[in-house]
């Protein structure tokens, strides 16, 4: 333990995703040692982040301002949502130039481990957005682990009652890859959704 | 198969040892405390990457060492495959197949493939069913390296789901006290409410990772049964037979459906092999419709004992509450089986698998750490008689008359910290 500040600070940093008491305790005395002005910086860009950066008002993704760029283009399709666990999903999505339509971050996944929850997650917001019957196709694109595929069950469920087509996005082998180098799991995955050669 | 070479580097208590082996019979020997056993535990971890005596990697790296390299030569079919893996305590370990790198460790498990009989196995007799469970486990592993995933699924489920009852019993014992002292329970009954549809859809999964192994499961039991029956006739003989049956927590709660009944020692999962093989004639691999049906059971049996589970917060349905039951005769060999016949009943079910991984192809290398020393003049030479004619057998004991003359082949001795060849 260290005295009050420092301890403070790398208990602070220490909380952070993928940083551990080590890390933390490394990160806090290489700013100790840091010249004030770079780590004034460093502060004002944490604040700024909070003060500037805000959450679309209708899907969760990061915005500049009250609604998101995506949401804001009218020439997205409107019947079709995807729900993402994260903003920077949507980013890998958009990179596919694939999907027209718009987008819903959930913020997570249900994982009880971590105390997340439904009521945690943005679904009330998803359910409100779907309850004026314009959107025809939700597709579910969280993580293909076992917490991503507890969330689309979940929704899944959820939705079903208001029958709207729900779908999820495929698993499988890897374009351009070759089938022996790829693992049993995602192999296994592959020959449970394959589908009908139709010529 | 077999290993034609194995070295070590900072490896238990061992800075560096250098081994050519042949095919045939090879014998360590040397006094207690010398590191017979590390050298055989070495070959385990390039088969399973794991240690038949520790749990955690950090004991197997000498002390004031930074990592240990494990390099073995493994011949099968006149082709050798040089496999090298690096094991770093508290980071991932890396693995080399030939000189190059994988991209993950676990790659390599079964490119050698071993069976490892040693002390500890009695624990398979004696111990807690986590035991058996284990040995069951490790051994789907070993044939079809795809359940490591089953496996690891399953767990996370369960520590998903563990961590999600518990919230509930807390929530619910919250609501109690929250009504009793100011009549708001509206949070805790929502927070309730919540968790009652979340269990749901973790019970779908649950099924589904634990329909996988179970059915895995119940299918290997089959396939051992007569095997162990006939090892333990050969070990023992004019002793009781030897059953095997797989009793699960599926059992009264579901009312028909197939697969785990208990009941005679005899019947249970063979009806329930057939049940599944007449409900779908023309489906090539039964076990999917085999599973189907376990799936279902397992929801059930969980929808049985919710209530139970809400007020404990843990998950009492499934594959990890499970036991394989070890019979002689009509006795339980748990409790019931002499040292003798416990040990040999461990012995039988290791030369099951050995027989197992057989038949799937590739003589596996036996290893036999400290076996003979347990076993009484006749079950030495049964044992002897059963294991001789392995492509590979590699032998531990403190003294040479510990191994049995049947035996004959390569001799290794083992003392302070040097491993030297003296036949």
């Amino acid at each position: 333990m260290y005295e009050g500040v420092v301890q403070n600070l790398i208990d602070e940093l220490g909380m952070l995703p993928g940083v551990g008491p080590k890390s933390a305790q490394r990160i806090a005395f290489h700013l100790l040692a840091a010249d004030p002005t770079d780590v004034k910086r460093l502060a004002h860009a944490l604040l700024e982040v909070k003060e500037k950066v805000r959450f679309c008002r209708i899907c969760g993704n990061v915005a500049a301002e009250e609604e998101c760029r995506i949401c804001r283009d009218t020439r997205r399709d409107l019947h079709v949502i995807c729900v993402v666990e994260e903003s920077k999903d949507v980013v890998a999505i958009e990179k596919t130039r694939e999907f027209r339509g718009r987008y819903h971050v959930l913020g997570g996944a249900i994982s009880p481990i971590d105390g997340v929850g439904p009521d945690d997650l943005r679904i009330r917001e998803l359910m409100t957005r779907l309850a004026d019957g314009r959107v025809t196709e939700l597709i579910i694109a969280t993580d293909p682990n076992l917490e991503g595929e507890a969330t689309a069950t979940y929704l899944a469920r959820l939705v079903k009652p208001m029958g709207l087509k729900v779908t999820r996005l495929a698993s499988g082998l890897p374009v351009g890859g070759d089938l022996e180098y790829a693992d049993e799991v995602t192999l296994g995955r592959a020959f449970e959704g394959r589908r009908l050669l139709d010529v | 198969m077999h290993v034609a070479h194995l070295s070590l580097t900072d490896f238990r208590s061992y800075d560096t040892v250098d081994l050519g082996l042949e095919p045939g019979v090879t014998a360590f020997v040397g006094p207690n405390g010398q590191g017979k056993t590390n050298l055989v535990e070495a070959l385990g971890y390039v088969a399973t990457q794991s240690s038949h005596r520790v749990a955690t990697d950090a004991p197997l790296v000498r002390q004031g060492a930074a990592r240990a390299i494990v390099r073995s030569v493994v011949v099968r079919d006149d082709r050798r495959a040089l496999v090298e893996l690096e094991i770093n305590p508290g980071r991932a370990n890396r693995a080399r197949l030939n000189r190059s790198p994988v991209s993950r460790p676990r790659d390599v498990i079964g490119l050698l493939r071993t069976v490892l009989f040693a002390p500890e196995d009695l624990a398979l007799v004696k111990g807690d069913p986590a035991e058996r469970r284990r040995f069951l486990d490790d051994l789907l592993v070993a044939r079809a390296p795809r359940f490591a995933g089953v496996r690891a699924d399953y767990d996370r489920v369960l520590k998903q789901r563990g961590a999600l009852l518990r919230t509930a019993a807390q929530a619910r014992r919250g609501s109690r006290s929250g009504r009793r002292a100011e009549h708001d329970s509206g949070f805790a009954a929502a927070g309730a409410g919540d968790v009652l549809s979340t269990l749901e859809v973790w019970d779908a999964h649950l099924a589904r990772q634990g329909a996988e192994l179970l059915a895995a499961r119940l299918e290997l039991v089959e396939a051992l049964r007569p095997l162990v029956a006939a090892s333990y006739a050969s070990l023992a003989p004019g002793s009781a037979p030897a059953g095997l049956e797989y009793r699960g927590t599926l059992s009264a709660a579901v009312d028909g459906p197939p697969a785990v009944r208990p009941g005679g020692p005899e019947e249970p999962a063979a009806a329930a092999g057939e049940a599944a093989d007449a409900a779908a004639p023309a489906v090539a691999g039964t076990a999917a419709v085999d599973r189907a049906a376990l799936e279902q059971a397992l929801r059930a049996g969980l929808l049985e004992v919710r209530s139970a589970e809400l007020e404990r917060g843990v998950t009492l349905v499934g594959p990890h509450r499970d036991d394989l039951f070890l019979g002689l005769g009509d006795l339980p060999a748990r409790g019931y089986a002499s040292h003798g016949e416990s040990w040999s009943f461990a012995l039988a079910l290791r030369l099951a698998a050995y027989d197992l991984l057989r038949a799937d192809g590739g003589d596996p290398v036996l290893i036999l750490d400290d076996v003979f020393a347990e076993l009484d003049s006749q079950r030495r030479r049964r044992l002897a008689e059963l294991v001789g004619p392995a492509e590979q057998v590699l032998i531990t004991a403190a003294v040479p008359d510990d191994v049995p003359a049947e035996l004959t082949g390569a001799r290794f001795d083992v003392t302070g910290g040097g491993v030297s060849r003296v036949r």
